[in-house]
């Protein structure tokens, strides 16, 4: 994988990718305390601890490209410019929500931003990825589509048939594997023929083999920039595993507590967040210019949460809509 | 004015919709080169190119997956899954996402696409080649379901699945393929959601699907000379469903039988059956009757096949029992 044709991030890009994953963190530590408050119902699945990968894919990307993330998918969805609000409002069943509720955590949507959906079917939208690219393709814009997912997709149907099915057509669409190291409660290494779920595998289909540090922001962006550019340039598709850990369980249900205390610990001291702001330190940036974009990362996780809990619960008028294109529901004359 | 067939309409159909809108694309397993397995659709590599119209590898997940992404974005895919027995395999693009994102994302996409399908028995070709689908679909909120009977409603019901922004699963009866009928010339343009009564009796109104249309018309011609006159209605789309129509034909026979290829519970006729006893329960003048298949897997055997789906024979037999009691 040649890296030559990526812009290096300059300062000030840097401040923003870190900008980008505080308020991933932020977000996902107030959505947790708002479903201990019983304002999220439900279930919800956090990525804290794999912000750098949401937010340097997104820093890669141009804004009428698409993504395609799984029900872990608040970060992915906010990382392409989503305001916080609605998605917060989303998680509580508000009429404000960015779907009004109807939706809920596993599909956040928000087709104006280019985030065509959070699917909660283990691997269904990666063929669903290939239709956005090859629709792209087929009408000559140069858009690209990312598809994220988790490494215990790897091992379901639709992820092979995706990627033989992008391969034969060329299309430009790059998969992009969270390797977190478990499934649910099972690690994936123990139901996997090859180490490596993701990379392992792309061979199979005429691939490269591409594994990042999914806690570097900088690596991951600089990778799926060079993967973008090559979609962008009729070469096809790419997959990108990144290495990466969930600091919490599998859902709001899972305290996580089959993993081994001794890789919870290892894997924190890569905590994504703590390592750029180190790096940006080293690079020249001041203390008090990350503690100014902390402050208002949380004055703004505030403001939205407040913003969100003040939307009215979605009435009746809500319930029968938009099952059709007309907008209404009626199956029958 | 021409004589089609079944299958000729197919690629009348689709060419028709593909000359005046570039966004209608085509994709599935040997549809372009090969013209399909049903020869269906013939001649559309050669009009419209490989760009529009695409062989793809056995991947049904993929082959919907990737319909519906193309139609998020923009375009107007047709896909086809060969047989309608192989959407088990990929049903959930079908029901899980195809069918519910509009509805979940607060009506921010739209999914204007035809998933074609050969559905049905009468080729002897076992349980897992000649399922009668349509019930499979019609439970699923958010997509539409039509099943033609004749080549000039294949052709009209496919232009208005094509136009249509709602997903429509499109299923060709496969029993029906051979068969011929009057198509005139130029752009064929029907209505979903219409009923077609096609022929008026007194009696009793027959209610019938896709390859059950044909037998319920030569049944109606044999009642006829047996001193029973039935109205014979080809329900033709199942969502939209076209109440009205059915129910002032009940109505006007008090007498109502549906005609349903496929295995007994749950088929559509229970549906209508529910309707119309809920609604025009005092127009009844007997019994509502169902005439369907057996609840079981369809057996491959010419003889046994024959006697599982509902034959011209059975038809009258039923109806006239049941009338005579």
């Amino acid at each position: 994988m040649s890296l030559d044709v990526v812009a290096p991030l300059l300062l000030d890009d840097k401040l923003d990718l870190y900008r980008s994953q505080f308020a991933l963190r932020q977000f996902e530590k107030r959505a947790y305390d708002l479903f201990l408050e019983n304002y999220v119902k439900g279930t919800s699945h956090l990525s804290i601890g794999q912000e750098a990968i949401a937010a340097g894919v997104a820093r890669a990307m141009r804004p009428d490209d698409w993504t395609f993330a799984t029900y872990r998918g608040h970060a992915h969805t906010l990382a392409r410019g989503v305001p916080m609000a609605p998605v917060f409002a989303e998680l509580m069943g508000r009429a404000n929500g960015l779907m009004a509720g109807k939706g809920g955590s596993m599909h956040l949507t928000s087709v104006e931003h280019g985030v065509m959906g959070s699917y909660a079917i283990i691997g269904a939208h990666l063929p669903i990825a290939c239709g956005a690219a090859w629709s792209a393709q087929y009408r000559g814009t140069d858009q690209v589509a990312v598809c994220f997912f988790g490494d215990g997709s790897t091992n379901i149907g639709a992820f092979h048939e995706a990627l033989n099915f992008a391969a034969i057509w060329k299309l430009p669409v790059i998969f992009f594997c969270e390797n977190n190291l478990w499934m649910e409660y099972t690690r994936t290494t123990e139901v996997t023929a090859v180490a490596n779920p993701a990379a392992d595998r792309a061979s199979a289909y005429g691939l490269e083999s591409i594994i990042v540090d999914g806690n570097d922001a900088d690596e991951v962006y600089a990778v799926t920039a060079a993967c973008v550019a090559r979609a962008r340039a009729g070469e096809g598709p790419s997959m990108i595993e990144a290495k990466t850990y969930r600091h919490g369980g599998h859902s709001r249900a899972d305290p996580g507590k089959y993993r081994p205390d001794e890789e919870v610990a290892e894997w924190l001291a890569k905590d994504p967040i703590p390592r750029y702001h180190q790096r940006l330190l080293a690079e020249g940036a001041s203390e008090a210019q990350l503690v100014e974009i902390e402050r208002a990362v949380n004055e703004a996780v505030d403001v939205a949460t407040e913003e969100a809990k003040a939307g009215a619960v979605p009435g009746e008028d809500l319930l029968m809509k938009d099952v059709w294109a007309n907008g209404g529901a009626e199956w029958r004359n | 004015m021409a004589q089609l067939t079944y299958r000729e309409a197919i690629a009348r159909g689709i060419a028709q919709e593909m000359r005046r809108d570039e966004s209608v694309v085509f994709l599935g397993e040997d549809i372009a080169a090969a013209g399909g397995v049903f020869k269906g659709t013939v001649g559309l590599l050669e009009e419209f190119g490989p760009v529009r119209v695409r062989d793809t590898p056995i991947s049904e997940q993929a082959i919907l997956g990737a319909a519906m992404g193309a139609a998020m974005t923009g375009l107007r895919p047709i896909a086809e899954i060969m047989f309608a027995d192989f959407f088990a395999v990929c049903w959930d693009i079908v029901v899980n996402e195809i069918a519910k994102s509009r509805y979940m994302t607060n009506g921010q996409m739209t999914f204007p696409l035809v998933i074609r399908s050969g559905n049905g028995g009468g080729l002897r070709f076992g349980a897992q080649h000649s399922q009668s689908v349509e019930n499979w679909a019609m439970m699923v909120p958010g997509l539409k379901v039509v099943v033609p009977s004749t080549p000039l409603d294949v052709i009209g019901l496919m232009a208005a699945s094509i136009r249509d922004n709602d997903p429509v699963i499109f299923l060709e009866e496969k029993a029906l393929y051979a068969t011929k009928g009057e198509v005139p010339d130029g752009d064929v343009v029907d209505t979903l959601g219409s009923a077609k009564v096609l022929r008026q009796g007194s009696n009793a109104t027959l209610i019938a699907l896709g390859n059950m249309v044909p037998r319920a018309q030569l049944a109606a011609e044999e009642l006829a000379s047996a001193g029973i006159d039935c109205t014979v209605v080809d329900v033709r789309s199942l969502v939209p469903l076209d109440t009205q129509t059915i129910l002032r034909e009940v109505s006007a026979t008090g007498r109502m039988f549906t005609v349903e290829e496929n295995p007994r519970l749950c088929g559509w006729g229970g549906e209508l059956a529910s309707i119309v006893a809920d609604e025009i329960f005092y127009d009844l003048d007997g019994p509502i009757v169902r005439i369907t298949t057996p609840h079981i897997p369809l057996p491959a055997a010419d003889a046994l096949e024959d006697l599982a789906i509902p034959s011209v024979t059975r038809i009258v037999e039923t109806v006239q029992k049941s009338m005579n009691s």
